[in-house]
């Protein structure tokens, strides 16, 4: 009697096991791009190449707000995984705020145009280089929470190493910026774009603290 | 059907509606409160299957419930399920965990108390032993499996809604293999009190189904635990659901399943062939309580992770209620059936008498009880079995499994073989050599139900007890079943 009703049940949880693939993949693409477009950005300003970098993220992060809201909808409609819905819904909204962090970032390049001297460069670059290896990880701690549980922690812990990491080449960077002959506006305009940055790495941390709840939750 | 015997019947009925709207969440109550599994799917499903397990495979644990003590009168089996009923209802009032398990002992042993039966010792601790195990059992069983399921889903790596789909798929035959080990399990307390006095017929349908009067009485008893499913469970499992311990869905799943798997193995006659027939030790057929099944399974799953997040106060919760269920509900059933007899003039039992007669000495010996214990007795009547008892006491202390049989070779039970009631036994039930061998005593009466034993052992083979070895066990049992469906059929 349950036949139908159970290959029905079957056939919703893949299609929305796929959506949530979608979500990941779209924001570890974000996170590669925003990469590619800050090397862009550090090598020859906002050229072509960067401003089509930023134009795909900017698609990239509508697509990740679309699959966020629609996997909410079948999660309550159809009153899949009662339990741990809650921590889903919270995993996604906190993941697409990591998503708007870069794409936060990119437009911030893109309007103010900061003239970054070539002496921080590097450590501009450095610094992008740790906040998208933050997100990096922290996607492989999210996709273990829906498959593998017991890796979520291994991945968070990396998330956490990046994050130290990131902040210590912000303080390194600022220091740097305000250590220099630059004027203090110009100081100021640079300092925003460090905490931008860095902002990616702290938003990416807080995920991966709620994850660890999630997952203890999930062990029980 | 006269409308008294219906009367009669309603406290079962009510005792069954007691135990469909609280062991049902047993259940169903972790998967219905977690959302996990719709309370329509879960009454339904529950419903059929406690109405398949109580009429197929309920008669297992009612026999031993029966031999605790035989309510041979209607009005007695009334009171004592109503007494059953009563000290649930008041007991859930009051907030400490029951079990219909031990009520309806308790209220059996009140009726033992009143009609001056003697309670078969050997069957009572049986039964109150079964009680200590059976939430030990369901930890142990929790624990493992747990543990086991912890494995398969570390390898396994399924997807978080891949988890979720099999574990709702999981939790429903879980729950119905749970609803058919409860029906089977405990349909005895709601309605074994009634099998000696059951006032139903054989029922044939088509020659497709035949109902003995018991499984009529049980499909009964199992409607009524239907609907209490339906009338009343729901408030109970979104309640139960977070009661004990924190559980997540997979861990719901393994208590289900751990205390489905013991009241199963307290129920069932198939494992216990299975074990007979390969030499092994049974497992005693006795309702046991699935409200400690589940408690002992969660308390099996905290200890493994340390004890962490168990709520004790709960474990001495279960004390309690082991303790005063079975005593209120005896207290209950003796006052009530003093009522009943004296206030209402109902017969509450039928009296039954005993006689040390010479004959009875004679084969007490065969059976190694020294006739030197009985000298002063010769001869002697007595009109309860605790007189009988007393009697005996003053000369000498028997063990008591002995005092056992000198009840069973005492009680004056006459009997008599006609051909027409031969005409009307069951003959699938009994082979073309039992039913020959009847037919050769036709005519004859008796006044103790072993002298027809002992004359049909003498007549043919297939009514002969084999050596009391494990290997024989069932076929004893077989045959010592069908010795009894005789003595009630051949009744004067």
């Amino acid at each position: 009697m349950e036949l139908p009703k159970m290959k029905g049940l079957f056939g919703r949880s893949r299609a929305l096991e796929v959506e949530i693939d979608h979500f990941h993949d779209k924001l570890s693409q974000s996170a590669v791009i925003f990469k590619t477009a800050l090397a862009a950005y550090l090598k020859a300003g906002a050229t072509e190449g960067f401003i089509e970098r930023q134009q795909h993220l900017n698609a990239l992060e509508t697509e990740g707000d679309k699959l966020r809201r629609s996997i909410e909808t079948k999660l309550y409609a159809e009153t899949l995984i009662p339990e741990s819905r809650g921590d889903v819904l919270g995993l996604l909204e906190a993941s697409d705020e990591v998503h708007g962090a870069l794409q936060g970032a990119l437009w911030g390049f893109a309007i103010e145009l900061p003239d970054i001297p070539e002496e921080f460069c590097e450590e501009f670059m450095e610094l992008g280089d740790m906040a998208v290896m933050t997100v990096e990880s922290l996607v492989l701690a999210s996709r273990a929470f829906f498959r593998n549980i017991e890796a979520v922690l291994d991945h968070n812990h990396k998330v956490e190493f990046y994050e130290t990491e990131a902040d210590k080449i912000s303080s390194k960077l600022k220091m740097a910026i305000f250590r220099s002959d630059l004027d203090l506006a110009h100081k100021l305009h640079l300092r925003t774009f460090v905490e931008r940055i860095d902002e990616i790495a702290d938003k990416a941390e807080d995920v991966a603290d709620h994850l660890n709840i999630y997952a203890i939750k999930r062990s029980i | 059907m006269e409308i008294a015997v219906l009367f009669f019947l309603s406290s079962g009925l009510f005792l069954g509606w007691a135990l469909g709207a609280n062991d049902a969440a047993n259940v169903f109550g972790t998967a219905v409160g977690t959302r996990m599994v719709k309370f329509g799917t879960a009454a339904l499903i529950c419903s059929i299957f406690v109405i398949l397990g109580a009429t197929i495979s309920g008669a297992g644990a009612a026999h031993t419930l029966g031999k605790l003590g035989a309510v041979n009168a209607l009005g007695g089996s009334f009171m004592a399920a109503f007494s059953a009923a009563a000290a649930v209802y008041a007991m859930t009032k009051v907030g400490i965990p029951v079990s219909t398990s031990q009520a309806i002992v308790g209220s059996i042993i009140g009726w033992n108390l009143y009609s001056e039966n003697v309670t078969d010792t050997n069957a009572l601790i049986k039964i109150v032993t079964t009680w200590f195990v059976c939430p030990v059992l369901a930890a142990v069983l929790g624990a493992s499996l747990y543990k086991l399921t912890h494995v398969v889903l570390g390898f396994a790596k399924l997807h978080l809604l891949r988890l979720d789909a099999y574990t709702r798929i999981g939790l429903v035959l879980a729950g119905a293999f749970g609803s058919y080990s409860l029906g089977a399990n405990n349909i005895a307390n709601v309605m074994g009190v009634f099998v000696p006095s059951s006032p139903f017929t054989e029922f044939r349908f088509m020659d497709l189904v035949t109902l003995s009067s018991v499984q009529q009485l049980f499909l009964l008893g199992a409607i009524a635990i239907a609907v209490g499913v339906f009338t009343y469970s729901k408030r109970v499992m979104l309640t139960v659901g977070g009661g004990l311990m924190p559980l997540s869905a997979v861990g719901a799943w393994v208590v289900v399943v751990s205390h489905s798997i013991v009241l199963f193995l307290f129920a069932s006659v198939g494992l216990e062939s299975i074990l007979a027939s390969n030499g092994l030790p049974t497992i005693p057929l006795v309702p046991v309580s699935s409200s400690q099944a589940v408690i002992g399974a969660v308390i099996g799953i905290g200890l493994l992770k340390g004890g962490r997040g168990i709520r004790w106060n709960v474990l001495g919760g279960i004390f309690t209620g082991w303790m005063i269920t079975p005593i209120i509900s005896a207290l209950i059933c003796f006052v009530g059936l003093y009522f009943l007899q004296n206030v209402f003039d109902q017969k509450v039992y039928q009296p039954v008498s005993f006689e040390m007669s010479e004959m009875v000495i004679e084969r007490l010996d065969q059976e190694k009880i020294s006739r030197a214990h009985f000298v002063d007795l010769t001869g002697q009547r007595y009109d309860s079995g605790r007189a009988l008892m007393q009697a005996v006491g003053r000369q000498t202390s028997l063990s008591s499994k002995e005092e056992g049989k000198v009840l069973d070779f005492a009680r004056i039970s006459p009997l008599t073989i006609s051909i027409d009631k031969i005409e009307h036994l069951d003959t699938e039930w009994f082979s073309g050599p039992q039913i020959q061998a009847l037919k050769e005593l036709s005519g004859r009466s008796y006044r103790y139900n072993w002298r027809l034993a002992d004359a049909l052992s003498k007549q043919s083979e297939a009514w002969k007890l084999k050596p009391k070895i494990t290997a024989n066990k069932l076929y004893n049992k077989g045959v010592s079943q069908r010795l009894e469906g005789l003595y009630r059929k051949f009744k004067d």
